[in-house]
């Protein structure tokens, strides 16, 4: 085959384009991948953040990416009913009904099993621990096991919880369960061994319409402040005084 | 599965974290709490009518006190590090006090019992032989004053203990209630009248359960009833049971009434998930039967033996609403979801470390220890010397 001039020109500037445009793509997924900057592996001071969690109900399409990501990060058990994070599926019906639904947690995505014409109006809510700032779960922990860091994460110790279920039992949220292999409770952690390397938690980063956000709330520039800043926000239970750190957009009053 | 479910719930709630051991741990400390203050009305209240359960009723609060610890460590997760809730309780919790509240409760219901029974144990202790005179002896500590004026002595202690008794068997009780009252999470448990309706309803079963052991131990015994004794412990259930069913109905008709958020789902469950043993088992069978049965009682004269019978079946329905209340609060309240839009269903299994065979073991041992304490330190010693 003979190349012309003209021809490998062309060749030439589309695999410059093509690498330059894979080489942004990666660089933006990176980027984006971080949770903070500034914060190189090994040196991090939990004195210098306060993580926080936004969820924009109006961009999750219900994919159920989130949920598997998390139980494929955080070796969740997959054949049992327990979940650190899940997403909801809320349907009004024409004739006002309202049917809440999240199959195995949204992991195999939601079924259609109402013909759509018989749905008026129907949204998506991720659901994750709140890490409340005055969290009852940490409250009713009958020996501290579990407690909240310095910078706002709820985490349990596993080498010292009793298992008495007690936090499960406090949790408004339904965010905690028993792990039947550690004896232990369980929960979110907001992937803590990943923020603390700079990464995002792994449902932040799977889920492909940015409908999560995660970010420093004592940095005035990350995502999550600018979102407060910005938009008008909501949490889950609010009258419970629990002072949950995940906050919603387009929150329905439906949702509990 | 999914039958069991209606509506929705989230997706963490479908397995039921407390199981029927934790209904039976409210259940056991709240016979131990009744019995006690049963003996109380004796040993602080000077009622004399009492005398004769008095001892028999501190016995029966030990054995139960015994095995109060068992349904809570089965069902641990982590059995072996339950004693940090001793080493490191984390005071915010109200689960935390628990071991401190109940050791101290169990060094004055032992203290009470030595005191009460000193007298009788030196007695034994002289006169047998070899390795009972022994044990004794050891139960004495190997001291034999019983003068007139160490008994008195002992008597006075006795009553400051149980002075002492009263408010911590009323803590300890009253507690077990807070631990549900205090979950804001929970719209059925989270009420302050919890631990009140926790106390009147362990004061009711402690002494009909008092009513039935002195009762089934007078037959065994082939030994007269003292009637003065059932009437009053009859009367005073009969007037715990007016305080129990008060606070019942406040708790049901404020949350009606008020009809906040929860209330939907607050009437699926009374209507659905618990109407039977709510209505039927813990209202009508457990008080107001029972209500009825011994306000008839107090009204007859003579007729002692009928009176018997349905002082006998006022009690043992008393014990069963009592443990239907324990259920429909433990049980009830992990039926409903906190998304406050499902319910969802306990099936209790049989053999399982949480099932219903370690529950009914849990439930005879106590029996077992109160016949081998009262065949070491036999209670009735006051009554046979009357008869005789």
């Amino acid at each position: 085959m003979e190349v012309t001039r003209r021809k490998f020109t062309k060749i030439g500037c589309k695999v410059i384009l093509g690498a330059a445009a894979v080489s942004a793509i990666i660089e933006s997924v990176v980027t984006n991948g971080t949770a903070a900057e500034n914060s190189p592996a090994g040196e991090y001071d939990w004195n210098e953040h306060f993580w926080g969690y936004v969820v924009d109900t109006r961009k999750c399409i219900g994919c159920g990416r989130c949920a598997n990501a998390c139980k494929l990060e955080n070796d969740v058990p997959f054949d049992e009913p327990v979940y650190r994070t899940w997403v909801e599926r809320y349907r009004t019906k024409r004739d006002g009904e309202v049917v809440i639904d999240s199959p195995n947690g949204s992991i195999n995505g939601f079924p259609e099993d109402i013909p759509p014409e018989e749905v008026k109006k129907a949204f998506y809510v991720p659901k994750i621990c709140n890490h409340c700032d005055n969290p009852p779960c940490v409250q009713v922990c009958p020996v501290g096991a579990t407690f909240a860091t310095k910078d706002g994460v709820v985490l349990v110790d596993y080498q010292y919880c009793i298992g008495c279920r007690y936090c499960i039992q406090g949790c408004p949220y339904g965010a905690r369960y028993f792990n039947t292999e550690k004896g232990t409770a369980d929960k979110c952690t907001w992937c803590y061994h990943r923020i603390t390397k700079g990464l995002l938690p792994a449902c932040v980063q799977a889920c492909p319409t940015g409908a999560r956000k995660f970010g420093d709330l004592k940095d005035p520039d990350s995502i999550v402040n600018k979102i407060l800043d910005e938009e008008r926000i909501n949490v889950l239970k609010l009258d419970l005084g629990t002072k949950p750190k995940v906050y919603y957009i387009g929150l329905d009053r439906e949702v509990r | 599965m999914d039958n069991l479910i209606w509506g929705y719930v989230y997706p963490n709630e479908v397995e039921i974290q407390w199981s029927i051991l934790i209904v039976l741990y409210p259940y056991i400390t709240g016979l131990v709490a009744g019995a006690f203050i049963a003996s109380s009305l004796y040993h602080v209240f000077g009622k004399q009518e009492i005398k004769p359960v008095a001892r028999f009723a501190l016995l029966t609060a030990l054995s139960f006190l015994l095995v109060a610890t068992m349904p809570l460590l089965t069902h641990l997760g982590h059995p072996e590090r339950g004693i940090e809730i001793m080493f490191t309780p984390h005071l915010t919790s109200a689960m935390s006090g628990f071991g401190y509240i109940y050791s101290f409760y169990l060094i004055i219901v032992v203290l009470e019992i030595w005191l009460s029974f000193r007298e009788d144990i030196v007695k034994k202790a002289h006169s047998s032989k070899g390795w009972k005179e022994l044990m004794y002896s050891a139960l004495a500590l190997f001291s034999y004053d019983i003068s007139e004026k160490a008994l008195h002595e002992d008597e006075k202690l006795a009553k400051r203990l149980a002075i002492i008794g009263i408010p911590s068997a009323a803590f300890l009780h009253g507690y077990v209630g807070f631990i549900f009252g205090g979950i804001k999470a929970n719209p059925w448990w989270s009420t302050p009248l919890m631990p009140l309706i926790f106390l009147m309803s362990a004061i009711v079963s402690g002494i009909a359960l008092l009513i039935l052991l002195y009762i089934a131990s007078m037959k065994i015994r082939k030994h007269a009833i003292d009637h003065k004794c059932l009437h009053s412990l009859a009367h005073y259930l009969w007037v715990f049971l007016i305080f129990d069913v008060t606070l019942e109905l406040l708790e049901i008709i404020s949350m009606k009434y008020e009809s906040l958020e929860e209330i939907d789902i607050i009437n699926r469950l009374l209507s659905d998930k618990i109407a039977f043993t709510f209505y039927g088992v813990q209202l009508t069978m457990g008080i107001f039967i029972p209500f009825v049965l011994l306000l008839l009682v107090g009204m007859m004269k003579n007729r002692e033996t009928l009176k018997m019978i349905m002082i006998s079946i006022s009690s043992v329905f008393v014990i069963i609403g009592v443990f239907a209340m324990r259920w429909n609060v433990v049980i009830g309240g992990q039926e409903i979801s906190k998304s406050l839009s499902g319910t969802l269903t306990y099936v209790p299994v049989f053999f399982s470390q949480e099932g219903v065979l370690p529950a009914i073991i849990i439930l005879v041992i106590p029996f077992i220890i109160l016949r081998v304490i009262t065949y070491i330190l036999p209670p009735w010693k006051d009554m046979e010397e009357e008869v005789t």
